[in-house]
């Protein structure tokens, strides 16, 4: 567990990151909180000559509720999600979710910034970005660009993210009605066997509008617009929460691992959505 | 001042035997100020690290060292080669076999050690450990030990399949040995005539301790003087003294070996790993020191494993539940090499105590060890020699018995127990257990955790799953396990021929303080706090006053270390004895100081007084003074005592256990809602320490129950190499623990104490298993597996129909 020589680089700022990302290209990486990073380089799995530090940079950190836009700064741990008192107004399952991320001492060091851009299918973050429906912030040398979560995720480790860019922020809308983050895990710190985000809204019986999206049940997060779709219309009764659930099998592909076979991935994925559109819907 | 007090205010100030003394360990580790093996620094060290094998089973066509030796700061690049001039490629084991210290023409196992880097700093040993090229041709992976015995493929090349293993006969050229006790033929006939038999194969899945100290040393070859001085990670650091000599021809008194403060052992640390003999052989080669400390995934892949035991099963009773016969046949999974760490008479360690707490009349043991792909190791994972396997079996044939009876588990036990006037009470299986009363300790059990509610309330959660209001069961867990510990009485117990005493030198200093040094070394168990509370019971100077020390061999006496809870059945019992003959001297001092007759003084808490007059005393304090400062006719200056103990008996250590536990049936997640753990270890030293051992062995015992394995794939290749994915709980994962006790002496042991640190580890993992058991058995479960995690219970639950 002993990483290979890297170059480490600590810029003031966004300029100075860009001029080492456009100088070394896929040789040079960014590091946020480290948590999936340095591991990654002690195993010697992942390969970087060039890292370059963020926390000097100005700007990266930080959550503003503005109206009713949520943006937090790339940099912003975990701890900080979990201890603003404006975010939990605003956007309460944030909250929810972070507190099932690893644990506090990895919470004060892992940033959202990394959780999302690493594109790695057991982060949380991803999947709850998918269900809110945020907005990812990049820069690079070409200047600034937006790219909708729902179509950030290529692959395992593969994004929309060009090896010279930067995610510098992610925002969204303040949300509405009932929310849940539910996730099955063996142990404090593991990845979800299943995890599930749910948004609901609710006018008389009726649900009005319904995000899902779903964690490390695919080598992408899943936003399930079918299982979403057929829940707005209901009432939640048994029969259009599992055609819900149903629609969600039909979009997640989880692989067998340490965790269990796919059959028992496909069920832990149908239980842990049950619950979060139950404890969601109680919550409108 | 000390004749003001009373004679229970002169008992509470010594901090002697039965107090909470708390740890005096713990202020300098609290303050991150403890001295573990990778905190030694020494002038010029150089950093060793290893290439290790990618593959399970492979001919190693070459090594190419070129590249790595062309890197700037490379010392050292050893290989095989290298060490056959010197007779070190290959290193006995403690169980008679042989292993390769680095790669002679093959590897069988992922992970082993091919070749040794060293270099100027670590980051540049492991810079060259990519650099070394290996070229390897990859050979068929035996994993599974019954394909093993069935196949052509010949894992060890070098033994000769004809000849005759450490223990006796090898049947097939992965077969390493036979072990059988009991009666065969006689068991066979009771199962034939019985009433009821149950039959089972219980599997005991391959794990590891995970100590958070993973292993290393520090090997410095003074080359002047010719002497070496080894730091390591050690469990027993005598015992490596000599194997090191014995395999370098090092005369014995030229090495030392230290281990300095140890972050836990569980039995990770009894063995030799290559790694030490590399470093060696690298300081002899540079004359400067070498440091080799291994990494997580290198421990949890390579250093010793535990249990991987497949126990077929047979145990048999009358109608009424009355057993009548046990046999047991175990394919033991011994990977490349046989490297278990057991006494030399028993291959298969102390597996025949797995009549468990019962009077069974007849019984029979077999155990075949056998060669596989895999590492090597075979360690007591937190237990006495196999004691965990034996008691995971037994307690896990209970229940199926029940099952097969009918019967309720806890009433089968009841009436199963070996009754307390049947002690001394010789097991079929060979053993001559102690003593026990477990029948108190039953009844207290269940008594206090009201089971007779708990089972009503278990019928009802079965009526309500079947009528669809939860989706939950609910599964008690029992066990009453009886250890085995105190290894042991030198007439059958020897390690590489050394007999299994252990010691304790004593000596008082002027002013009435004192050092004690003992042959055992604690890995987190609390020696410094408890053996000081032993002694100050026995001498009468306060526990405050004496520093215990060990894991120095320049400096303690020879003894065995600190494994299978011996520390406090063996060291405990010398630690008590020297104490007797120091108090023994006090005497003849006092009665010359108080001017009377030997006989007519007595001993009281920290003083001898005269008989019939308790005004006239000399306390210890004093009596200490006078050794150094007076000329007492007929009595040598000083107070000093050495003890070597050979205990006469183990002891045996037993305990009620009792879980329970709700499990969800659709995520197989398990909530452990209560835990009740008596323990009976006999005398009790420190209950605040008991308590914590209590407290982590039953963490340990989760974690094995409930997800904790080193799993292969069919290519051997490890997939649970990370503590990502190799469980370890943390406090989350972990119930409030409810401890509670009865005593029962040890009647051979000088204080009457038995050893606590593995009871929980041996009770707790068929305690945790039989609850989740349990939670099936109105569904028709009879027995599945371990490791209980989320997939294979939901799977269990799949199985019988439970998802609809």
């Amino acid at each position: 567990m002993i990483p290979a020589a890297f170059e480490y680089y600590r810029p003031k700022d966004m300029a100075g990151v860009l001029s080492v990302l456009v100088e070394h290209g896929d040789d040079a990486r960014v590091l946020a909180g480290g948590h999936s990073l340095i591991p990654m380089m002690k195993l010697r799995m992942a390969e970087v000559p060039h890292l370059i530090d963020l926390q000097d940079v100005e700007g990266l950190r930080g959550i503003s509720v503005d109206g009713n836009t949520v943006r937090i700064g790339a940099m912003t741990t975990q701890n900080e999600i979990i201890n603003d008192d404006q975010l939990v107004a605003a956007a309460p399952i944030m909250r929810e979710a972070a507190l099932q991320i690893a644990d506090p001492q990895v919470r004060y060091m892992g940033t959202v910034g990394g959780n999302v851009a690493n594109g790695d299918p057991g982060n949380d973050m991803p999947g709850l970005m998918q269900c809110l429906d945020a907005t990812f912030h990049l820069v690079g040398p070409d200047g600034e660009r937006e790219v909708a979560a729902r179509d950030f995720y290529e692959a395992a480790y593969m994004t929309d993210r060009d090896d010279d860019e930067v995610l510098t922020a992610v925002s969204f809308s303040s949300t509405v009605g009932g929310y849940a983050y539910e996730k099955q895990k063996r142990k404090i710190g593991d990845y979800a066997t299943a995890a599930a985000a749910v948004l609901l809204v609710k006018d008389g019986d009726t649900c009005t509008s319904a995000s899902i999206a779903m964690t490390n049940l695919s080598d992408t997060p899943i936003y399930s617009e079918a299982a979403g779709a057929a829940l707005v219309g209901t009432s939640l009764d048994d029969a259009a929460v599992s055609a819900a659930i149903d629609a969600m099998l039909g979009d997640i592909d989880p692989t067998q691992d340490n965790r269990g076979p796919i059959e028992f991935k496909r069920h832990a994925a149908s239980t842990i959505l049950r619950r979060a559109i139950t404890n969601a819907w109680s919550r409108t | 001042m000390n004749k003001e007090l009373s004679r229970e205010e002169r008992t509470d100030a010594l901090g002697g035997m039965g107090c909470k003394r708390k740890r005096v360990e713990d202020a300098r580790f609290t303050q991150g100020k403890g001295n573990y093996v990778d905190d030694i620094k020494l002038p010029g060290m150089l950093h060793g690290d290893f290439v290790r094998s990618p593959y399970a089973h492979a001919r190693v066509v070459s090594i190419n060292t070129d590249a790595a030796m062309a890197l700037d700061g490379v010392i050292a690049v050893l290989t095989a080669a290298d060490l056959a001039p010197l007779g070190l490629h290959w290193m006995p084991t403690l169980a008679g076999d042989k292993q390769m210290v680095l790669a002679d023409g093959k590897v069988l196992f992922q992970g082993q050690e091919v070749a040794f880097v060293v270099a100027k700093d670590r980051y540049i040993a492991a810079d060259a450990v990519e650099l070394v090229e290996v070229e390897y041709e990859e050979l068929p992976v035996l994993t599974d030990p019954f394909a093993a015995l069935e196949s052509d493929v010949v894992l060890r090349e070098d033994l000769d399949p004809t000849a005759d293993g450490a223990h006796g006969p090898r049947k097939h050229h992965n077969h390493i040995f036979t072990w059988e006790v009991g009666e065969k033929d006689a068991t066979e006939q009771v199962l034939d005539e019985a009433d009821v038999v149950a039959e089972e194969m219980v599997y005991y899945h391959r794990t590891h301790p995970c100590p958070l100290e993973t292993c290393g040393c520090v090997a410095s070859m003074d080359k002047v003087n010719g002497k070496l001085t080894l730091h390591g990670t050690f469990q027993a650091p005598h015992a490596i003294r000599t194997v090191v000599s014995l395999i370098s021809g090092i005369e014995e008194h030229n090495i030392r070996v230290i281990s300095p403060d140890i972050g836990g052992g569980f039995g990770n640390k009894v063995g030799a790993y290559p790694g030490y003999v590399c470093s060696v052989v690298a300081s002899i080669v540079t004359g400067v020191p070498v440091k080799w400390v291994e990494d997580r995934m290198e421990n949890l892949m390579t250093t010793a494993f535990a249990r991987d035991y497949w126990m077929k099963g047979k145990i048999s009773a009358t109608k009424e539940g009355k057993i009548t016969g046990l046999w047991c046949h175990t394919t033991a999974d011994h990977g490349g090499f046989d490297a278990c760490a057991d006494p030399t008479k028993f291959p298969a360690g102390f597996m025949n105590i797995c009549t468990g707490s019962y009077d069974i009349p007849t019984a029979y043991l077999a155990v075949d060890g056998v060669y596989t792909n895999k590492a090597p190791g075979g360690v007591s994972y937190r237990c006495s020699f196999r004691v965990t396997e034996a008691a995971y079996f037994i307690e896990r044939m209970i229940e199926v018995l029940a099952i097969e009876l009918n019967m309720d588990a806890a009433e089968l036990r009841r009436i199963n127990f070996i009754r307390k006037d049947q002690f001394p009470y010789q097991s079929a299986l060979g053993w001559e257990y102690d003593s026990g009363d477990y029948h108190t300790a039953w009844d207290k059990a269940l008594k206090a955790v009201d089971y007779d509610g708990l089972r009503a309330e278990q019928a009802q959660r079965v009526e309500d799953f079947k009528a669809g209001k939860t989706r939950k069961l609910m599964g008690i867990g029992l066990t009453h396990f009886t250890e085995i510990v105190g290894a042991g009485p030198v007439k059958n117990c020897d390690i590489l021929g050394l007999g299994m005493f252990d010691s304790c030198e004593i000596r008082i200093h002027p002013t009435g303080s004192a050092i004690a040094r003992l042959g055992t070394i604690s890995q987190g168990q609390g020696h410094a706090t408890t053996f000081a509370q032993i002694l100050a019971t026995e001498i009468g100077l306060p526990a405050d006053s004496i520093t215990i020390e060990e894991g120095d061999t320049d400096t303690a006496p020879y003894g065995l270390g600190t494994y299978g809870s011996r520390s406090t059945p063996v060291a405990g019992a010398a630690t008590a004895m020297a104490g007797r003959k120091i108090r023994a001297k006090a005497q003849m001092i006092a009665a010359y100081l108080l001017e009377v007759h030997d006989d007519d003084v007595e001993f009281d808490v920290d003083r001898f007084v005269v008989k019939g007059a308790p005004e006239k005393f000399k306390t210890m304090k004093e009596i200490a003074f006078a050794a150094y400062n007076q000329a007492i006719p007929g009595i040598e200056p000083g107070l000093e005592a050495v003890s070597y103990y050979d205990p006469p008996n183990m002891t045996y250590p037993f305990g009620a256990y009792i879980c329970v536990m709700d499990i969800d049936v659709d995520t197989g997640e398990t909530d452990i809602r209560r835990f009740y753990a008596l323990d009976d270890c006999g005398t009790r030293i420190n209950p605040m320490i008991i308590e914590g051992q209590v407290h982590g062995g039953l963490t340990e015992a989760l974690a094995v129950a409930l997800g904790q394995e080193i799993a292969y794939d069919d290519m051997g290749n490890v997939k649970t190499g990370t503590l990502m994915d190799f469980f370890l709980p943390t406090a989350w994962e972990v119930p409030n623990y409810e401890t509670d006790h009865t005593v029962t002496p040890s009647p051979h042991h000088p204080i009457g104490a038995k050893g606590v640190g593995e009871s929980p580890h041996v009770g707790g993992v068929p305690c945790f298993s039989n609850a989740v058991n349990d939670a099936f058995r109105a569904f028709g479960l009879r027995h599945t597996h371990m490791p209980h995690d989320h997939w294979r219970i939901w799977k269990t639950a799949n199985d019988l129909g439970l998802h609809g």
